[in-house]
């Protein structure tokens, strides 16, 4: 076991861990325009890609150090046409390898083609359990049609099924539908993700935030509908994760700062979150510098790590350990200093903006058709204002 | 003993690993994981040693043998093998045929 351990603000901090999770953000492209995407608002800026070597070289790094989980992410990580390879090379490392991906571009073929190459899992998203819903959230046609062939595709190659549906405002009354069509399709494991308000999805918050009571009453749905899958003895998992809006303590995100999670932007970028890009810190870049140096030594990583960097009220909270004051990005998103207590907690002096915000979901009448969506004109415009 | 009917019941089913569950050694964290989607669970000596027996071909009763031919000073460990195993599969880590 080599783990270093660093120093940070003239404290000797707790040993660094290895980063067992590496995300691999394969490219920013995508045919859906979700309002709800997590990528940057100015991802269109992005131009040059990683190449396969790159990755192949972040790849080895990654499984070295120990990582064990890799997801294949984007934007949509099938308009990549070397998938199939970065994925025979994540299994001769011995990563387990998922694909998180909307489906779209993908083919029976494909599905097959890359079960033998070695992936363990295929993740198909969705936006609502009926086309109409969906395919307007998704600005496409055809995509609702496309899902439902590709996610029994996926059963039928002897892959877990995952589904993974994102949760808001305009589709959460449909929860026992959605549950009902996971069971029919015969899903493994369904998550049902409340949207985080980042990238787009905080650009959009107004119009996606739940309600509270929209909220409880989707969590007695699943509740109900987990007891009944429990007395079928069906091995169906339901994930529900709620908005971290309702909550009067933060969580703990990505369970620390550079504790276990590494991602990789489509430009070589290397964060501690997706999201992580949006704060005024300089991150590394794989293509300047090795994985191990990213993760145990770069001034990026470390910002965050231990407590020496933390305000009032976090320094003397007894909680500090648990939740290490919550969410970097939110903080800066909320209150423009990243140094901050993450604002859900009751603590921090800007808990107001999420009650706020709880209140505008109370009374939020905007449709669908007023969000913001995920799309390289809109992009565009972000950067240049 | 309150072990033995439990054991009758499923000595001679087969277990194996679920659907997208992958059971293997990591060195770096220095022991055996299953990893599935999205997820990992990092396992102790004992269920890791229980765990490496599971092959899809051989009877709970053959991974009781082949253990405590392994270790012959842990005595007898039908109950102890048969509760991990139920628990296993209460997690639908594993699935009993």
């Amino acid at each position: 076991m080599n783990m270093p351990s660093s120093t940070l603000n003239g404290q000797k901090t707790a040993t660094i861990g290895p980063p067992l999770w590496l995300l691999a953000e394969l490219t920013y492209r995508c045919p859906l325009q979700c309002p709800y995407c997590s990528n940057p608002l100015d991802f269109a800026q992005t131009e040059r890609e990683l190449s396969t070597e790159d990755w192949v070289k972040v790849l080895r790094q990654g499984r070295e150090m120990g990582a064990a989980q890799l997801g294949f992410s984007g934007g949509e990580p099938l308009v990549r046409q070397d998938l199939q390879e970065l994925i025979a090379e994540a299994r001769h490392l011995g990563y387990y390898s998922n694909l998180i991906t909307s489906g779209l571009g993908l083919t029976n073929a494909k599905v097959e083609a890359f079960a033998s190459a070695g992936l363990d899992h295929i993740q198909v998203s969705f936006q609502a359990s009926d086309p109409e819903l969906n395919n307007a959230l998704a600005g496409s046609r055809k995509a609702f049609e496309q899902k439902l062939a590709m996610a029994r595709a996926v059963k039928e190659a002897g892959y877990p099924m995952v589904l993974n549906f994102v949760i808001h405002r305009h589709n959460i009354h449909q929860m026992n539908d959605i549950m009902a069509l996971c069971k029919r399709l015969g899903a493994d494991f369904v998550e049902l993700a409340t949207c985080q308000y980042y990238g787009w999805a905080f650009k959009n918050r107004e119009g996606l935030m739940p309600s509270r009571a929209q909220l409880e009453k989707a969590e007695r749905e699943v509740n109900q509908y987990r007891a009944r899958l429990l007395d079928d003895g069906s091995a169906m998992k339901l994930i529900f994760v709620t908005p971290d809006y309702y909550e009067e303590r933060p969580k703990a995100c990505m369970n620390g700062w550079g504790s276990l999670f590494l991602t990789v932007a489509p430009d070589g970028a290397a964060l501690p979150c997706h999201s992580a890009r949006l704060l005024p810190i300089d991150f590394p870049n794989v293509r300047d510098n090795d994985l191990k140096h990213i993760w145990y030594d770069s001034p990026g990583f470390n910002h965050y790590r231990g407590d020496g960097w933390m305000p009032e009220p976090c320094q003397s909270c007894d909680e500090k350990e648990k939740d290490f004051g919550g969410c970097r990005c939110q903080a800066f998103l909320l209150t423009g200093n990243a140094d901050n207590a993450d604002p859900v907690c009751s603590k921090s002096a800007y808990h107001d903006r999420i009650l706020a915000a709880r209140q505008a979901a109370d009374h939020a009448t905007a449709g669908i058709e007023e969000l913001t969506y995920r799309n390289a004109g809109n992009s565009r415009m972000f950067f240049r204002s | 003993m309150a072990d033995s009917a439990a054991v009758g019941k499923t000595a001679g089913s087969i277990p194996c690993f679920r659907l997208g569950f992958r059971f293997q050694w990591e060195p770096v964290q220095n022991g055996y994981v299953l990893l599935y989607p999205e997820g990992m669970v990092k396992l102790n000596e004992s269920a890791g040693a229980i765990l490496r027996e599971v092959d899809g071909q051989r009877s709970v009763q053959d991974i009781v043998s082949a253990l405590e031919q392994a270790f012959p000073e842990a005595g007898s460990l039908a109950g102890d093998v048969n509760e991990f195993l139920q628990h296993a599969c209460e997690q639908h880590w594993i699935e009993l045929s």
